[in-house]
């Protein structure tokens, strides 16, 4: 049974991003048995009424993540949210009016039940000393609370006549037929014709409204068209999610998108192109593990989606962030040390080409084992070599470590002493800073400033020699010509 | 100048309340073409309602605005509007040159995309500002100062005859603010109209050559020279006392120098 579950387990793997089913796969334990052949089953969609969902699925996350995008930007996550819990009283009465499933009937019911939770939050926010926030939170449950006793009271007394109505509050991917895929593909139609052709007019408005009525266009409208646009939305989306998820849809895709790109229209097409993402993976799974329910799988895989983004993402996430600071660190503690060896050689006014790690210790104030650490990873980066002095005759102990740097080692140590003493000589010559105020700024620009700056800092100081402190400044030709390098004689060690 | 074309902004007996409370009564203006005008007075003077009313944002309870001699809605699309900084959302997935662009759409109609003309105007516009370098930045990345460069750029790309700017000046570096004065004054020098709302007493002298006083009445309109005297600015800010506060605490604070830097 556990090798089972690990052949289903891996063949998983090769579709799905990892993280997604060593969550979703504990919960399905129960049917390990079947996991390989669902799994082939998913993959070849054997299952006609299958496609339908898959279809449903995509559909439904294409459409709230574009939606989203644009509910997201806008700062209307909240209203999102609102507006879909203000649907369901209207469904409920759509089907008390029909008394029959008839979409249309529940479609003008849930949108008009919308548009009067709507009215009603801008008629408190007008009138009322309400805040925003708390108006939507009021309509929110007011109205969900009203739908909910509304279904019950239809459960209970047409008998089995309107089952499936709960549906709409939780979401079933089973309850998905052919005839819910042409307003789907509407709304998509409509959502994608909208954000073409008015791309600019919505940007427009939703970034400086002001602005925009300025220049003549009409807000409050546009406003009003979006606000249809997302009802629709919502309303075809629910029979999947349920009311209380459907703005996760709306929000979790484009927050996600948010989080990858600045743009308005990258970030349209990307958060719809991982709602439709997480639409397929949440449908795989919920396949998969047959008692699952599909609106929240894919509320919990795109979940899943912003956090990996968030932690891993190459160029803004925390995990890969919080690597470069480490190995910045790194590199900074390493030049440091560099640079302390070209000091104590300085010292010695470049008598010998090598020092003892005891000389370094002091220069650096540290203790020798941190010194043996530093001086190892100098080593192993090839900046320097190590050289063990016999046993000291006299008295029979050994002698001191001596240290010597390779020609890469010198190179980026003069480079690094170079860098903080024209940074040091420009803050005091140009910047008029007194000579002691410039060494801990110098500290830090060193290791940042790159090859152009320093090109330009010798310019404005016309390669000076010597910095504020009189000491003398290795220069671009010295480093590369080497002849105040101390060339590696010494092999290395033993 | 323009003597031949409708004046640029005519303001009638306008009275506009908020709230039920009146804070603009009868005022008359009336701006000819090529002027540069500073609205000055204390806070809740009602410069920024002046403004909102104008650009038809709220609705005068008496009196109108013509400008170039209509009013309306299709009026004042004419005018370039640059507003307050803190107006709009500055996380809003938009970069520079998408909000200056938005200069443009003024010029296109509906619909209609955003042509290779119209952006390298743009970046043209950026770069008077000396903000091309930004133009692929997230607005909310860049500095309060940079931020109202984009804003004057956009301006700009609006091509207009007439602008109308609420308080440019506020919040931003010396330097951006030298560059702002040096805006306005090129564009008058270009035969266009500026109105600047501006709060800083100090510095108004020095950037308009015409002032509009105002608290909740216009006290006084003309010629700087004229109108700056102290009697005017005095009946303007109410008292002595409040007018040296303000002067006074403009020039302790290093954060609005009345000299710019450079």
């Amino acid at each position: 049974m556990p090798r089972k579950r690990a052949v289903g387990l891996l063949l998983a793997l090769m579709f799905l991003p990892g993280v997604d089913l060593l969550w979703a796969a504990p919960i399905s334990s129960e049917n390990g048995r079947d996991w390989l052949e669902r799994a082939t089953r998913f993959l070849h969609l054997e299952d006609p009424s299958l496609q339908v969902f898959l279809l449903g699925a995509i559909l439904i996350g294409t459409n709230c993540g574009l939606m989203g995008g644009y509910v997201v930007s806008r700062r209307l996550s909240m209203f999102g949210d609102t507006l879909s819990h203000a649907v369901l009283p209207g469904i409920a009465v759509g089907f008390m009016i029909a008394q029959a499933r008839n979409e249309t009937a529940l479609m003008l019911g849930a949108t008009l039940s919308g548009f009067i939770g709507v009215g009603i939050i801008s008629l408190l926010k007008r009138h009322t000393k309400m805040k925003e926030d708390s108006a939507m939170g009021l309509v929110l449950s007011g109205f969900y609370a009203l739908g909910i006793c509304l279904i019950t009271q239809l459960q209970q007394s047409s008998g089995g006549g309107m089952a499936g109505l709960e549906s709409y509050l939780f979401g079933t991917l089973v309850s998905l037929s052919g005839n819910d895929l042409p307003p789907l593909f509407l709304c998509l139609g409509l959502v994608v014709l909208t954000f073409t052709l008015l791309s600019k007019e919505l940007l427009l408005s939703g970034f400086d409204p002001t602005f925009a009525r300025s220049v003549g266009l009409p807000v409050d409208l546009l406003q009003f068209f979006i606000w249809i646009l997302l009802a629709f939305c919502i309303v075809c989306s629910l029979q999947l999610i349920g009311v209380v998820l459907v703005s996760a849809l709306l929000i979790i895709p484009a927050a996600t998108a948010g989080l990858l790109t600045h743009k308005m229209n990258p970030l349209l097409i990307l958060s719809g192109i991982i709602g439709a993402g997480t639409g397929i993976v949440g449908c795989f799974l919920s396949y998969l593990g047959d008692r699952l329910p599909t609106g929240p799988v894919i509320v919990l895989c795109s979940t899943l989606f912003f956090l990996g983004v968030l932690f891993f993402s190459p160029s803004r996430g925390m995990i890969p962030s919080w690597m470069r600071t480490k190995k910045r660190g790194q590199r900074i503690r390493m030049e440091n040390t560099l640079k302390a060896c070209y000091q104590v050689l300085e010292d010695s006014a470049f008598a010998s080409q090598s020092f003892s790690q005891g000389a370094l210790a002091r220069r650096k104030r540290t203790s020798d084992g941190e010194i043996e650490q530093e001086v190892e990873t100098l080593v192993r980066e090839g900046f320097a070599s190590r050289l063990n002095m016999p046993l000291q005759e006299k008295s029979g102990l050994p002698g001191e470590t001596l240290i010597s740097l390779t020609p890469n080692g010198w190179e980026l140590a003069c480079r690094m002493i170079r860098n903080h003493r024209l940074w040091e000589l420009y803050l005091t010559e140009e910047a008029s800073y007194p000579p002691d105020h410039v060494h801990d700024d110098a500290e830090k620009i060193e290791h940042v400033i790159g090859e152009k700056t320093v090109r330009r800092l010798e310019r404005i100081l016309s390669n000076p020699q010597h910095d504020p402190h009189g000491k003398l400044i290795p220069s671009q030709r010295d480093i590369e010509r080497g002849w105040v390098s101390p060339h590696p004689t010494i092999g290395e060690n033993e | 100048m323009n003597d031949h074309l409708p004046i640029p902004l005519e303001v009638h007996d306008l009275t506009v309340a908020y709230q039920k409370k009146p804070v603009l009564y009868g005022i008359d203006l009336e701006v000819k073409g090529g002027s540069l005008v500073g609205v000055i007075g204390p806070n809740g003077a009602g410069k920024s309602t002046l403004i909102k009313t104008i650009m038809g944002q709220m609705k005068p309870e008496d009196g109108y605005v013509k400008i170039f001699g209509q009013s309306g809605r299709k009026a004042v699309t004419r005018v370039g509007y640059v507003p307050q900084r803190e107006s709009v959302d500055w996380d809003f997935p938009v970069t520079a040159m998408d909000v200056v662009l938005m200069g443009r759409f003024g010029h296109l109609g509906w619909m209609k995309r955003i042509g290779q003309r119209d952006r390298s105007f743009a970046s043209e516009c950026l770069e008077q500002m000396n903000m091309l370098p930004y133009a692929d930045r997230q607005i909310g990345n860049l500095s309060g100062g940079q931020q109202q460069r984009v804003f004057l750029a956009r301006a700009l790309a609006q091509q207009s005859d007439l602008y109308l700017m609420d308080e440019p000046f506020e919040g931003v570096d010396a330097i951006t603010e030298k560059a702002i004065v040096d805006l306005l004054k090129s564009l008058r020098d270009q035969g266009k109209t500026l109105i600047v709302v501006h709060h800083d007493l100090s510095t108004a002298r020095e950037y308009f050559d015409q002032l509009a006083l105002l608290n909740l009445r216009l006290v006084a309109f003309g010629r700087t020279e004229e109108v700056f005297t102290h009697e005017l600015l005095q009946r303007t800010y109410g008292g002595k006392l409040t007018l040296l506060s303000e002067v006074g605490s403009r020039k302790v604070d290093p954060r609005h120098p009345s000299v710019p830097i450079s």
